[in-house]
């Protein structure tokens, strides 16, 4: 089965990673290469077949819910790469607000 | 007799018997990674002073009574484990100097049995590759011979064991991390069924692929390693509460007799190296000879998990590696100018290719328009492969198969990255499946290269395939040491 091309700077952007053109046009044929053998899984009759979702049929296995101790705050805060005192520091995100 | 040469199981019956301490041993391991890692490159890092402090205490727990058959025993850990206070790279630049806030379950597992987190291994980037090549932090040899790769994602711990630079290591596992290096290296690697050990404070991959697993000198060093591992712990919502048998008791008194072994047909295809196909062969011949019943399987889909792999694995990265945006830990551009670019600069100068790749193969196959036809798709195909897996066991109690289609191959050798992944056709199946599956040195090739053979066992069967592996290790004999 034939694959269409795939506009690796719209995947990119929605992956939220910068390409440089080089890199773009590298992977670009690479993902064809790789998608064009995934398109196996397309020969296969799977009507009716159940999906696996997990290497196993499995049910959510969940413990109780109960409050415990979590991170601290500083802990939590320890390898941030920008901070203030109490909070993860980050470019303005919303017009007109303090960054 | 040099400590660092013993395995898990020899180690603690010397320090059982009180004839060597924990922190003579650790020492022993610190001495010769000291002298040899120059030349393997196994470990990214290494917490000399902090490995002393707990082999110490190891050892006044033993002197306050305790006993156990992991206490003082130095373990090499894959640096994507976390092990509070240490660093936790992933071998990726976006990681560089994080230091990790908590323990996984394994780790605390290991701590509670007294082992000593003993260096951190190097690993291809995020655990995506088959080589170590795709480390950003270090480059990692083969210990047989020191032009040739690894093997990944698991390469340092690989090399730290087959290379005696480690009693013995954790990898993980997601489409044949643990199995094909430790074949490349000489070692025992084990992949446990999908849900066996606990993935909290692992980071992830492919969340339904990937799991942790010991890689040691012997079949009853990973047996013993991996019971201290398992058992359900309420943060990994996967583990079903399936009871722990005792894995080491499945490899004492080793005998094929009465087992049945299975050879799939599909894993004999064209391409192979005639050496590995002639070991696996052997293999089954030596067991066949000594007793076991010896058939021909058929696994049909085999051809498709490969396919169904590359979908799946980059899905699920692509959503786990998300959280790497340059906010609440590791690496962030100095180049950000608002929030979209402090995500893609953050993300395009810490990942390495092979992950930016992988991310965007991810992204792809999961956007609109392609999931259904790749992912949902996938995963009913993913169903077709553990059926083959599920009527196969039906027949026999492990399947005998080849590790990987080579020995390991050269550093540098330039391969395409649809090659590389290639190189884990024999391996992703029994992942896709989320059965267990293990390596066990068969030799070497002609080359002077380690050889390995697959037991694969259905899900939550490890000690039939324990059994089979030891049963295999003593009909073997004892394996050449490669010399650094």
């Amino acid at each position: 089965m034939k694959t269409g091309k795939i506009d690796v700077a719209y995947v990119a952007e929605l992956a939220r990673i910068e390409l440089t053109d080089e890199e773009s046009a590298l992977f670009q044929s690479q993902l064809e290469k790789i998608v064009g053998y995934v398109d196996k899984i397309k020969e296969l009759d799977v009507e009716g077949v159940e999906p696996t979702l997990f290497g196993r049929d499995l049910t959510n296995v969940m413990r109780d819910d109960e409050v415990r101790p979590s991170m601290d705050r500083e802990t939590a805060l320890a390898n941030a790469p920008m901070r203030t005192d109490a909070e993860f520091r980050l470019p303005k995100i919303v017009e007109g607000a303090e960054s | 007799m040099n400590l660092w040469e013993l395995g898990v199981v020899d180690a603690a019956e010397l320090l059982s018997k009180r004839e060597v301490s924990s922190e003579e041993l650790t020492k022993a391991v610190i001495g010769r990674v000291r002298d040899c890692d120059g030349k393997t490159g196994a470990y990214l890092t290494f917490d000399e002073e902090g490995a002393l402090a707990a082999a110490r205490d190891a050892d006044a727990r033993r002197a306050a009574g305790e006993d156990g058959p992991l206490l003082g025993v130095p373990v090499a850990i894959k640096d994507l484990i976390n092990v509070k206070g240490q660093p936790c790279t992933c071998a990726s630049k976006i990681l560089k100097g994080y230091v990790s806030p908590y323990d996984a379950t394994v780790t605390e597992r290991l701590k509670t049995a007294g082992a000593v987190c003993a260096g951190r291994t190097n690993m291809d980037e995020f655990a995506m590759g088959s080589s170590c090549e795709n480390s950003a932090l270090g480059e990692t040899r083969n210990p047989w011979n020191l032009e040739f790769v690894p093997g990944g994602s698991s390469g340092g711990s690989a090399a730290a064991v087959g290379g005696d630079l480690a009693i013995a290591a954790l990898g993980t596992d997601t489409g044949g991390s643990i199995r094909q290096p430790a074949a490349f290296c000489g070692c025992v690697g084990v992949k446990p069924s999908y849900g066996r050990v606990s993935r909290f404070g692992v980071t992830a991959f492919a969340s339904s692929l990937d799991q942790v697993g010991p890689m040691t000198k012997t079949v009853r060093d990973s047996a013993r390693l991996l019971g201290a591992l398992c058992g359900a712990d309420g943060r990994d919502g996967t583990m079903p509460p399936e009871p722990v048998p005792d894995f080491e008791a499945a490899t004492s008194n080793p005998s094929p007799k009465g087992l049945k072994i299975g050879v799939p047909r599909e894993y004999f295809m064209e391409g192979t190296s005639p050496e590995i196909v002639e070991s696996v062969k052997k293999a089954a011949d030596e067991m066949a000879r000594a007793g076991a019943e010896v058939e021909e399987v058929s696994l049909p889909h085999t051809d498709y998990a490969m396919a169904v792999y590359y979908v799946i694995a980059p899905a699920e990265a692509s959503a786990n590696l998300s959280r790497f945006d340059g906010v609440r830990y590791g690496y962030r551009s100095p180049r950000s100018e608002d929030v979209f670019t402090l995500y893609t600069r953050t993300r395009a100068e810490g990942f390495g290719q092979e992950v930016k790749r992988r991310i965007i193969m991810g992204t792809y196959v999961l956007s609109s328009g392609h999931y259904d036809a790749y992912y949902g798709r996938a995963q009913k195909v993913r169903t077709l492969v553990r059926r083959d897996f599920e009527k196969a066991f039906a027949k026999v109690d492990a399947l005998l198969a080849p590790v990987t289609p080579s020995p390991a191959f050269k550093l540098k050798a330039v391969l395409e990255p649809l090659q590389m992944h290639l190189s884990d056709i024999f391996t992703v199946p029994a992942s896709v499946a989320g059965v267990c599956a293990m390596s066990v040195p068969c030799g070497l090739s002609a080359g002077g290269l380690p050889l390995g053979v697959q037991f694969i066992s259905a899900a939550f069967a490890e000690e039939k395939m324990f059994r089979a592996a030891a049963a295999y290790e003593a009909l073997r004999g004892p394996m050449p040491k490669p010399r650094l």
